[in-house]
């Protein structure tokens, strides 16, 4: 029984078919500009530093890259700094405590939403999912909802005791509730129905909607305000406090993704192949459904509602680096992050000194970029010729 | 040596399968053939280990496979589904690596083995190609090199097998009887191979063993010869048949009788019929 493959005689198909040796050396995917999967990752993060620092320095009072590079170096405790002189002062106290916390929550809700996305599109098979199919938006926005409108009816102590956080606890708790009471309905015994899980999705993303409707219907005009600028989503409630919460939770959930990546390519051809491939379908699915909440949670939390970087970030990464989730995973953490902390820097300064919501911004850019990708690939009207699967 | 103990396997109070058993050996290609919901498909389910059944055992080697962990049973039994969609635009080569998810061998060593699956079962030329863009013919040939990765070399675990399930239904004649040579080929390597085939002519010039199901039971079990008579092929897929000598292969060969002669079949049940009560008054 241990004979060797290589006696197979199988090749008894010989007239019809191509010389099978044509071009063995260049079965693995080829990567735009020459590079291997390593390579993307690295120019990815070498992105991100740049736009980091580039983000970190845009504002009302601009920090030129170097000294943001000098102040942070210093921080670190490399280098003495910039000339301790008053506006070197200045730059770093803007710097440290206002721009940085920024940049990295930026980061972090970028990675964390792009990761979920990516993660929900392996689950359900589909390149058009999005983490709020599981409820864990709407359950967010129905939580801040009712924080918004009916908190100040809590007793005082509780409100004293979360203060400003009690928004985004409020949201935190309401998206995992609704993701849990979605995981529930389309559990039986051990086995998840991922299609159940899809319409038990929907029906609860309707249900919290009718829930946020209500309160808009009883809440005055300064929640109303509220209300409506934190489902536009927003950067702004950055602190290192608020880091510090959020990063947490992110960061674990993108941290144990990567083992997950070969099970969720065996995932794509199917729950039945993949078990036939080893894979705990079961452990698998819940797993995606935890990590994701808890990274879309978190961050929905203290962000608002950020939409569009879940479903293209994911989307443009297969695009141009093909679905394996060994760099689908990673790669989608570092483009959301540089994405999002790009669109911040527009946000902040497009209509200075106020604000435009970063949701507004995302879906803007996110939309019609999206549907220039669907219309290529499709060759369609205004797609170019020969469509992207030939580019 | 995989074995079924008394499977049986209910929906509802419908039984897909009553108490069947049957055995594979390492080394030989078992054909199961039937009409269309005969159970079929249940019992690769079982056999692979997706469906559980509510009373009987699925034996490989002396251990009951759901007591086996997920990964060393892929690394010795591997399923073809009879249909597989896959949306993403992996290419044939990343679908085919696919199939060394369960082992832990070295990147280099699992292009190797999924080059030489896909050389063989003549997919090693799309190699780059992205899967979606396939025929279906040649979709269901890189999931046979996909299935061959996964458990063709001899890894330390034990014998394998490999589950084909209706592996010719898109293909073409050519290409029908390819993936029956390599089936072949795989049990002449020492793989225990059970394929779900429909067309009774391919079973039986491929097949060491052929095993017919009835309404969720194995009707009859044996060599083509023995099997393939036309009382059996009656009996199961309801429709006249005559099994004559295959004029190339030494098995047989069943061709459909066409329906006019319903009436002689009839007439012939009816003699039986006579002759039966005959026999009960004489004695």
């Amino acid at each position: 029984m241990n004979g060797s493959p290589s006696s197979l005689s199988a090749l008894r198909l010989g007239r019809s078919q191509p010389t099978a040796s044509t071009q063995e050396a260049s079965v693995e995917r080829r990567y735009p500009l020459g590079l291997n999967a390593t390579g993307i990752l690295g120019l990815l993060g070498f992105l991100l530093l740049i736009v980091s620092v580039f983000a970190a320095g845009a504002g009302a009072l601009s920090i030129p890259p170097a000294d943001v590079v000098a102040i942070l170096a210093s921080k670190l405790g490399l280098g003495s700094g910039p000339s301790p002189d008053s506006r070197a002062l200045q730059y770093e106290m803007v710097l440290t405590g206002i721009r940085l916390p920024r940049v990295v929550l930026g980061i972090i809700a970028g990675a964390g939403l792009s990761v979920a996305g990516a993660l929900m599109q392996g689950l359900f098979r589909n390149p058009l999912a999005d983490p709020a199919l599981i409820g864990v938006s709407s359950g967010a926005s129905f939580g801040a909802s009712l924080m918004i409108v009916l908190g100040s009816l809590l007793p005082g102590f509780l409100a004293s005791a979360f203060g400003s956080f009690s928004i985004a606890l409020s949201a935190f708790v309401g998206g995992l509730v609704v993701t849990w009471i979605v995981y529930r309905i389309a559990t039986h015994g051990t086995q998840t129905s991922v299609a159940t899980m899809l319409l038990a999705g929907i029906a609860l993303n309707a249900l919290c909607g009718a829930g946020t409707g209500t309160l808009i219907l009883f809440s005055n005009d300064n929640q109303l305000r509220d209300l409506t600028f934190w489902s536009l989503g927003s950067l702004g409630a950055a602190t290192w406090a608020t880091v510090l919460v959020v990063a947490p939770l992110t960061l674990l959930a993108i941290a144990l993704t990567p083992r997950m990546a070969r099970a969720l390519n065996a995932m794509l051809l199917g729950e039945s192949e993949a078990q036939a491939l080893g894979i705990h379908t079961e452990r698998l699915k819940k797993s995606v459904i935890v990590l994701s909440a808890l990274a879309v949670g978190a961050t929905t939390a203290v962000t608002g509602l950020i939409g569009f970087v879940g479903l293209v970030v994911p989307h443009l990464i297969r695009l141009m680096f093909g679905p394996d989730h060994r760099l689908l995973l990673p790669a989608s953490a570092l483009l959301g992050a540089i994405l999002l902390v790009a669109a911040d820097v527009l946000s902040r300064t497009l209509l200075a000194p106020s604000e435009i919501p970063i949701g507004i911004l995302t879906a803007l850019a996110g939309a019609p970029f999206f549907l220039w990708l669907l219309l290529r690939s499709q060759g369609g009207a205004w797609g170019a010729k020969g469509g992207l699967k030939d580019a | 040596m995989l074995e079924l103990r008394n499977i049986t396997y209910r929906v509802g109070d419908k039984a897909l399968l009553d108490s069947v058993s049957l055995e594979i050996h390492p080394g030989e290609v078992v054909a199961i053939v039937g009409a269309n919901g005969a159970g079929k498909t249940t019992l690769t389910n079982i056999l692979s280990g997706k469906k559980t059944p509510q009373s009987g055992e699925v034996i490989l080697d002396g251990d009951p496979i759901e007591s086996l962990p997920a990964n060393s049973l892929a690394r010795r039994r591997a399923v073809l589904p009879q249909f597989s969609n896959l949306s993403f635009a992996f290419t044939v080569f990343e679908v085919v690596l696919l199939g060394r998810t369960p082992h832990q061998t070295s990147a280099s060593v699992d292009a190797d083995i999924c080059l030489e699956a896909m050389r063989v079962t003549g997919v090693a030329h799309l190699a780059s190609r992205e899967y979606p863009t396939l025929s279906g013919g040649e979709q269901q040939r890189v999931h046979l090199a996909r299935a061959l990765a996964q458990i063709w070399h001899p890894n330390g675990d034990g014998d394998r097998y490999l589950f084909l399930d209706e592996p010719t239904a898109s293909l073409d004649l050519a290409h029908q009887h390819h993936v029956l040579h390599i089936a072949r080929d795989c049990a002449k390597l020492g793989l225990g191979v059970m394929a779900v085939l429909h067309d009774l002519n391919l079973a039986a010039e491929h097949a060491d063993r052929i095993a017919i199901m009835r309404q969720g039971t194995i009707a009859a079990v044996g060599s083509p010869d023995d099997v393939l008579t036309s009382e059996n092929i009656e009996a199961a897929f309801d429709i006249s048949v005559m099994v004559t000598q295959h004029p190339h292969a030494a098995c047989p060969l069943v061709v459909a009788v066409p329906e006019e002669d319903i009436d002689l079949r009839l007439a012939r049940e009816e003699q039986a019929l006579h002759e039966t009560i005959q026999q009960l008054l004489n004695e």
